[in-house]
């Protein structure tokens, strides 16, 4: 029976979804719950499981296609065999018999360094965030070779267990991550196309360049220089590509799905909405006093560390109550001002950037705060955030200090009206309002705001309550 | 058998005669070592392992005892336990299951049972294996059986210099000792045998040849034909590592493991079959212990899960495992 896969919906506020990989082809079998494709929704991969067991008769969406929630992707010929250990998937059956729409089942996220977290605090480079990792198809049947009938009445006939569906070992995710070796960049040499752990091995002692220039080489040889010995540059070919400005060509790092996906996501949000940018200071020491009065036994308590981040976002919440248009979205028909207000937290993971949502930012107490934001950064780092951490944002804070920064002009994420950054805290002499002079931590607040919802006086009005807030905290107060 | 040996060299000598030749030394060293089991005396054993021994050491010490293997190894134990060294034959392995409480429920919990006021300084021989035309009776591998008991030693040697050292180690390990030895490499298999008297510990394993891409861990005639395999892949440049277990309880996780950390890859072959044999053990502590190594499902090559090996010719070869088998088997590992 002929069954229609469609796309799923990869969490509760998404419409559409990406085929970012077909892990079969057509005339693969496939077994039921085995991936067989991975999808990509903003920032975020998950690989669907098949819902049923069978050979793949048609992929309808192609690699790099958005497709919208339920629309078909794929036709999988159902095989109903008698299920015995030692039948492979046997002859599909007979096709035209009524078809069957089947949403594929609510995926997971991809974690393609799932093996290596075992100790592994950094995953695999490109592992999760939008790289396909490398992937074989098995033949339809895993014929067991020189098995004798009676090996196969024993139901030795699997003569390599969990051949179908393999990706990557253990073994080789271990190594790419230990080499930081890109696996989307490795050709596999293994049984069709599977990589090796010598293939890692060899892709880390060629080094970074040449894996990448392998895979550009063979339709630009303008690439090979980079890959070959530094000797006398190869003549140019008249076909040649031009090149970017006079260097040298050096690594050219192909985009990951997350890398596209955030290009054209930051292009959309800077081409939509007109930025404008305003900044305040603040003077923290009261509540950095506060924080650091109660970090020592608020980790103990809940194995959290506390940082200033979520008295921060406890002042935003309160700002954004005082000045709601600044938790809105412009639409053609009017400024939709949000009921909920769920913050969304900029965290660098890995080399891209993910925004995981804290929801109902404002039920919370700034403990509660902790809490969950303790719990998006443990799970960014971990590779493990689902779609749902992600959708839903109405308002953003990045905390550029991490980093040093102490100004930054940060771009909206597509559809909110204001991003604010916490710098740098900094130790500044400072004139007090009784013209004495003080040593205070002081940190700037940056906003950027879409200037078709809200202009200067909201935007600044909403900055000088949040520093207002920020500035009464303190020790007397109450987590 | 001349009873004096030369200390020194080597010499060349089938499995069966380092059996013999072992023993033989044994008794003439330690008083205290005596030989019981059906056919051992007069008839000199089966495979003429013990033929003389009866002339040369009396009836006191080589025994000839009824069909009766749990009267064998209960009369051996309490022999043991007063201070004899006896070496208990079982004539063909098939035929241990009477004795399966004497070794299991008592030999092997005389230690911890007497927190150690008593020790068992007994040792078990038993050919075991097939393709020697057995059928169902003279076919058998046990160890499966056995391997699960704490407090029993198993050895599984297959050379014959490994046959003298760990016979030697076995006969004065103070706790029992199951000793098998594959009856079709008796007269097959052939080798040096240092000179003089030497022990191999007990629970370590022997790389026999050493290799890049495969681990293959093997033990009793198979051994021999994955050897044979690994050499036949070399042309082929593969490069396989074959390990030859010898003890198979103790197990040597060292040395599987640095060898299957080196090559990333793990076949293990026994003629026993499949399912719960040696190889599922071998297989959890690899996976347990090195899966971040692994670069391909560790594979088994094992006899098929039949109650027993036929006699028709065509049969036996069906159970046994081609020494072709292992070539493809090899092969496909390294190319996974």
């Amino acid at each position: 029976m002929a069954t229609t896969i469609t796309m799923p919906q990869l969490g509760e506020t998404v419409t559409e979804g990406t085929v970012a990989q077909w892990l079969k082809k057509p005339g693969d079998s496939v077994e039921k719950y085995e991936a067989f494709v991975e999808v990509s929704t903003d920032k975020v991969n998950a690989e669907v499981p098949a819902p049923v067991t069978g050979i793949i008769r048609e992929l309808i969406a192609k690699e790099g296609e958005t497709v919208p929630t339920g629309a078909p992707i794929a036709i999988i010929d159902e095989v109903v065999a008698p299920r015995q250990a030692q039948d492979d998937v046997s002859t599909p059956a007979a096709s035209g018999s009524p078809s069957e729409q089947v949403a594929a089942p609510y995926a997971t996220p991809t974690h393609s360094a799932e093996a290596n977290r075992q100790g592994a605090t950094d995953p695999v480079p490109g592992g999760n965030m939008g790289v396909p990792s490398a992937s074989f198809n098995a033949p339809p049947s895993a014929a067991s070779n020189g098995a004798s009938a009676l090996r196969q009445a024993q139901g030795d006939v699997r003569q390599a267990p969990g051949d179908a569906g393999v990706r990557t070992s253990p073994a080789v995710r271990r190594l790419a991550r230990e080499h930081r070796v890109d696996l989307a960049h490795v050709r596999g040499t293994g049984d069709h196309g599977r990589i090796t752990a010598n293939d890692i091995l060899a892709a880390a002692q060629a080094g970074p360049s040449a894996g990448v220039a392998a895979t550009i080489s063979a339709d630009n040889p303008e690439f090979t220089a980079a890959a070959a010995p530094a000797t006398a540059a190869p003549p140019r070919p008249a076909s040649a590509k031009p090149t970017y400005g006079t260097a040298q060509p050096g690594e050219l790092i192909p985009l990951t799905q997350a890398r596209r996906i955030i290009a054209q996501r930051m292009v959309e949000s800077k081409h939509t909405a007109p930025h404008a940018w305003t900044m305040v200071e603040v003077d923290v020491t009261n509540v950095w006093r506060w924080r650091a009065r109660e970090k020592d036994a608020f980790e103990r308590a809940y194995g959290v560390k506390l940082t200033l981040l979520p008295f921060f976002i406890r002042a935003v919440v309160e700002s954004l109550a005082a000045f709601p248009l600044m938790n809105s979205s412009f639409t053609d028909e009017g400024i939709a001002v949000h009921r909920d207000v769920n913050v969304g937290i900029a965290i660098a993971a890995e080399s891209n950037l993910v925004v995981p949502v804290i929801r109902h930012a404002d039920q919370l107490s700034i403990k509660g705060i902790a809490l969950a934001a303790g719990e998006l950064i443990d799970k960014a780092r971990r590779n493990k955030l689902g779609a749902d951490d992600l959708a839903g944002g109405t308002f953003t804070v990045n905390n550029t200090g991490a980093n040093g920064a102490i100004l930054s002009a940060p771009i909206l994420v597509p559809g909110q009206t204001g991003i604010v950054t916490t710098e740098a805290v900094v130790k500044r002499p400072v004139v007090r309002v009784d013209d004495s002079i003080a040593v205070r931590s002081m940190m700037n607040v940056c906003m950027s705001l879409d200037h078709r919802v809200v202009d200067g006086a909201v935007a600044s009005g909403f900055l000088s309550d949040l520093k207002e807030r920020l500035e009464a905290m303190g020790p007397t107060g109450s987590l | 058998m001349t009873a004096t040996e030369q200390q020194t060299g080597t010499s060349v000598m089938t499995n069966v005669e380092a059996v013999r030749t072992t023993l033989h030394d044994a008794l003439a060293r330690d008083e205290r070592v005596l030989i019981m089991g059906e056919d051992v005396g007069s008839r000199g054993n089966v495979f003429l392992i013990t033929k003389g021994f009866f002339e040369e050491f009396g009836p006191e010490r080589i025994i000839d005892t009824p069909l009766a293997e749990a009267s064998i190894v209960g009369v051996a134990i309490g022999m043991a336990m007063e201070g004899l060294r006896p070496i208990a034959e079982i004539q063909f392995a098939d035929f241990i299951y009477p004795a399966f409480n004497q070794i299991v429920g008592e030999a092997a919990k005389t230690r911890y049972r007497s927190n150690g006021d008593y020790t068992c300084p007994l040792v078990i021989r038993t050919p075991y294996g097939g393709g020697v035309r057995g059928a169902l009776s003279h076919s058998v591998s046990i160890e499966a059986l056995f391997y699960h008991v704490p407090g029993l030693t198993i050895l599984a040697p297959s050379t014959p210099a490994d046959i003298k050292g760990l016979l030697n180690a076995a006969i004065e390990c103070p706790d029992p000792v199951l000793f098998l030895e594959h009856k079709k490499t008796y007269r097959s298999v052939k080798g040096e045998v240092p000179c003089g008297y030497y022990t191999i510990p007990i629970g370590k394993a022997d790389v026999k040849k050493t290799g890049r891409d495969v681990s293959v861990v093997s033990y009793g005639y198979n051994l021999h034909q994955a050897l044979d395999a690994a050499n036949r892949l070399e042309g082929e440049g593969v490069s396989v590592e074959v390990i030859d277990l010898r003890s198979i309880r103790p197990m040597d996780k060292t040395t599987i493991l640095e060898s299957v950390r080196k090559t990333r890859k793990l076949l293990i072959i026994h003629e026993d079959n499949k399912f719960g044999g040696i190889g599922a053990e071998i297989s959890a502590m690899v996976a347990e212990e090195a899966l971040f190594d692994l670069d391909a499902p560790i594979r088994r090559l094992c006899g098929p899960d039949v109650p027993a090996m036929g006699y028709a010719l065509p049969l036996e070869e069906e159970f046994m495992i081609s020494t072709d088998a292992m070539v493809e088997a090899m092969r496909s590992l390294a190319k996974f």
